[in-house]
């Protein structure tokens, strides 16, 4: 291969070369500016929803009616923010938001770990029957209904516990975690353990200190999940007062509330809707976007940790 | 010779774990194995207790499909009743409207939404400005992370009479259209959020697998004359071919679970000739009518198709690529 290019070099062709470079280049540039504008549109169409979402909670709903709000506010109205803030039973539901999902990221995390760590041990008795017994899970479930009536019978039914309960342990994560464990040097815990350190010791002050930054990583992805569920509230939550700001948000968007007292100018029932459930949604959005930027390069992390042994 | 000798005594005599192997072979050795391990099998206990109760008692329950169930008696049912349950979805004309509709979707999930990704992932891949790259990655993973209630809120409005799509439509071609309510709208509105939801994260394995591409491949097939493009067909693919084979995997594998809980939230009577699918018919027999023996069995169908399809898949891969998920 070498050969090749010396040849070509020798038998004079460099002008030739320069050219073919040259053409290869102009295709190339035209493909970096096509894959350029390609990008940017499709950075563009990510963020438009979200753009638009902000515009409509800030736009007076004379300009959504006429469907003239795109990017920008219309008729600037601050109003709608004032009235849901103004809501208790927002407030009361956000507030259960954020229990629910410290309580549930609390005890996913002690049930994954755990197991993670017990079915990391390569030379752990029946360890492939509780490799299995989890990754069985992932490909075939109980279903809708005997999950409603096991929940229902268990009598969790408008409880905290019908919530963080039922979707505790995340196999995805587990397996995540499982090798992350599976990785870490031996050594380490061999020599703890002559130390006179139990497993239990071992868990403790020696692998998990090492492992913050795949706990870090399963809290968000946890967090996160919690913090964005709803179905399980909405089967198993009747009583108001402990709904999570997403019941709160799906019943506005299905029309079940006609968002409080927002029912005093009822011409465009419809439309005013549509204000409150952009306002509704930026607010529950806010605290995902403002966390996001900083956590997101975990998230790659994490996803990475699980992908590098199948 | 004498070093030789002194190893395997050495590896029975030694307590700590990680020198197992010998032990294994080891005749009654679950006796053996709780005595050294109990520590890791307490903590196996809760989780071990989690999936056998949320996880593993559900599956039991299915038994509900050829049961009379009785609501508030047992999860398990009253008295045999044979396959009347069975035979009943199968006579009934709106579980196979529902059925249709699943598998329209979830082909046209697979043909869309799968492909989306890897397309992204290669352009990315393409860019030279890191810093571009790390910032159209952070944008295209943002829907990942809201919650499936807000990505319908987003749908309806945008889709809405007043909404985005319909001013481009107004101004484009002078008419609007009832997107939301329309049977005929239902599918590419579905599947054009369902791309927007996904393509960005969707992308993160492949890129993870891009990194740990050989860079001396490259240089070689330079050598030889391919062109970029060559390059990516005869280089890029088949290093990430691992990859997207196991994802089309998991993919077939939830076909029948087409995204139940955006439909449940953006669909409503007047489409149900389009969006209602296995899932979410279910759930109205079953949850709003409380047929539970009923909707126990399109469940159980609808679990059973999908763990075929995962294995069929698993096996044919298997086969012919090699790879596969165990």
């Amino acid at each position: 291969m070498v050969n090749k290019t010396a040849t070509a070099i020798k038998g004079g062709a460099a002008q030739g070369v320069l050219i073919k470079d040259m053409k290869v280049s102009r295709a190339m540039r035209i493909f970096r500016a096509f894959n350029l504008v390609f990008l940017l549109l499709v950075v563009f169409l990510t963020v438009y929803p979200f753009l638009n979402i902000i515009a409509q909670s800030f736009s007076s709903e004379g300009f959504i009616n006429a469907g003239q709000v795109n990017l920008f506010p219309m008729g600037f109205n601050t109003e709608t923010y004032k009235l849901i803030l103004a809501d208790s039973t927002f407030w009361n539901n956000y507030g259960n938001t954020v229990l629910y999902t410290v309580v549930a990221t609390a005890i996913s995390m002690v049930l994954t770990t755990a197991f993670a760590y017990a079915i990391a041990k390569k030379d752990l008795k029946g360890r492939s029957v509780f490799i299995g017994l989890a990754v069985f899970t992932m490909f075939f479930n109980g279903g809708l209904i005997p999950n409603y009536v096991l929940i229902s019978s268990l009598g969790m039914r408008d409880s905290i516990w019908a919530v963080v309960l039922p979707n505790a342990i995340s196999v995805f994560n587990l397996l995540i975690m499982k090798s992350f464990f599976e990785n870490m040097p031996r050594e380490l815990e061999e020599a703890a353990s002559i130390d006179g350190l139990t497993q239990y010791g071992v868990l403790f002050r020696v692998v998990l200190p090492l492992s913050k930054a795949i706990v870090a990583t399963m809290v968000l992805f946890y967090a996160v999940a919690n913090w964005n569920s709803w179905f399980q509230a909405f089967l198993y939550l009747d009583n108001p007062d402990l709904f999570p700001v997403t019941i709160y948000l799906r019943n506005m968007i299905a029309g079940v509330t006609t968002a409080g007292s927002a029912g005093g100018t009822a011409e465009n029932v419809g439309q005013i809707a549509a204000n409150i459930q952009s306002v509704t949604i930026v607010l529950t959005v806010i605290p995902i976007l403002c966390v996001y930027p900083f956590v997101q390069k975990y998230f790659f992390s994490g996803v990475m940790l699980g992908s590098v042994k199948e | 010779m004498a070093l030789r000798l002194d190893v395997p005594p050495k590896a029975v005599a030694g307590p700590e774990p990680g020198t197992g192997k010998k032990r294994r072979d080891k005749p009654g050795s679950w006796k053996l194995a709780l005595k050294r391990d109990w520590r890791l099998y307490t903590l196996l206990a809760l989780p071990l207790l989690y999936l056998l109760i949320f996880r593993y008692l559900p599956m039991a329950g299915n038994v509900i499909a050829f049961r009379q169930f009785q609501p508030g008696g047992s999860i398990f049912g009253e008295k045999w009743v044979g396959f009347k349950y069975i035979t009943l979805f199968i006579n009934d004309p709106s579980f196979w409207q529902a059925f249709q509709n699943t598998i329209i979707l979830g082909v046209l999930t697979l043909v869309f939404c799968f492909p989306m990704p890897i397309i992204f992932a290669l352009m990315l891949n393409e860019l030279r400005s890191q810093k571009f790259k790390k910032f159209v990655q952070t944008v295209a993973y943002l829907p990942h992370f809201m919650s499936v209630v807000i990505i319908a809120g987003m749908i309806l409005q945008n889709f809405s009479m007043t909404g985005t799509v319909n001013q481009i439509a107004e101004s484009l071609f002078g008419t609007t259209v009832n997107f939301t309510q329309d049977p005929g709208w239902f599918r590419p509105m579905y599947i054009s959020s369902e791309v927007w939801q996904t393509m960005g994260w969707g992308a993160i394995l492949y890129l993870a697998a891009l990194t740990r591409v050989d860079e001396s491949l490259y240089e070689a097939a330079r050598i030889d004359g391919a062109n970029r493009w060559q390059q990516t067909w005869h280089v890029t693919l088949p290093a990430i071919r691992p990859t997207i084979i196991t994802l089309l995997i998991l993919n077939i594998g939830t076909f029948m679970a087409v995204g139940f809980e955006k439909i449940l939230l953006i669909y409503n009577p007047l489409n149900y000739a389009t969006s209602d699918v296995i899932s979410t018919y279910l759930y109205r027999v079953g949850l709003e009518s409380s047929n539970f023996s009923y909707a126990a069995a399109i469940g159980m169908f609808e679990s059973v198709i999908g763990l075929t399809l995962i294995l069929s898949a698993n096996a044919i891969s298997k086969r012919l690529a090699g790879t596969s998920l165990w």
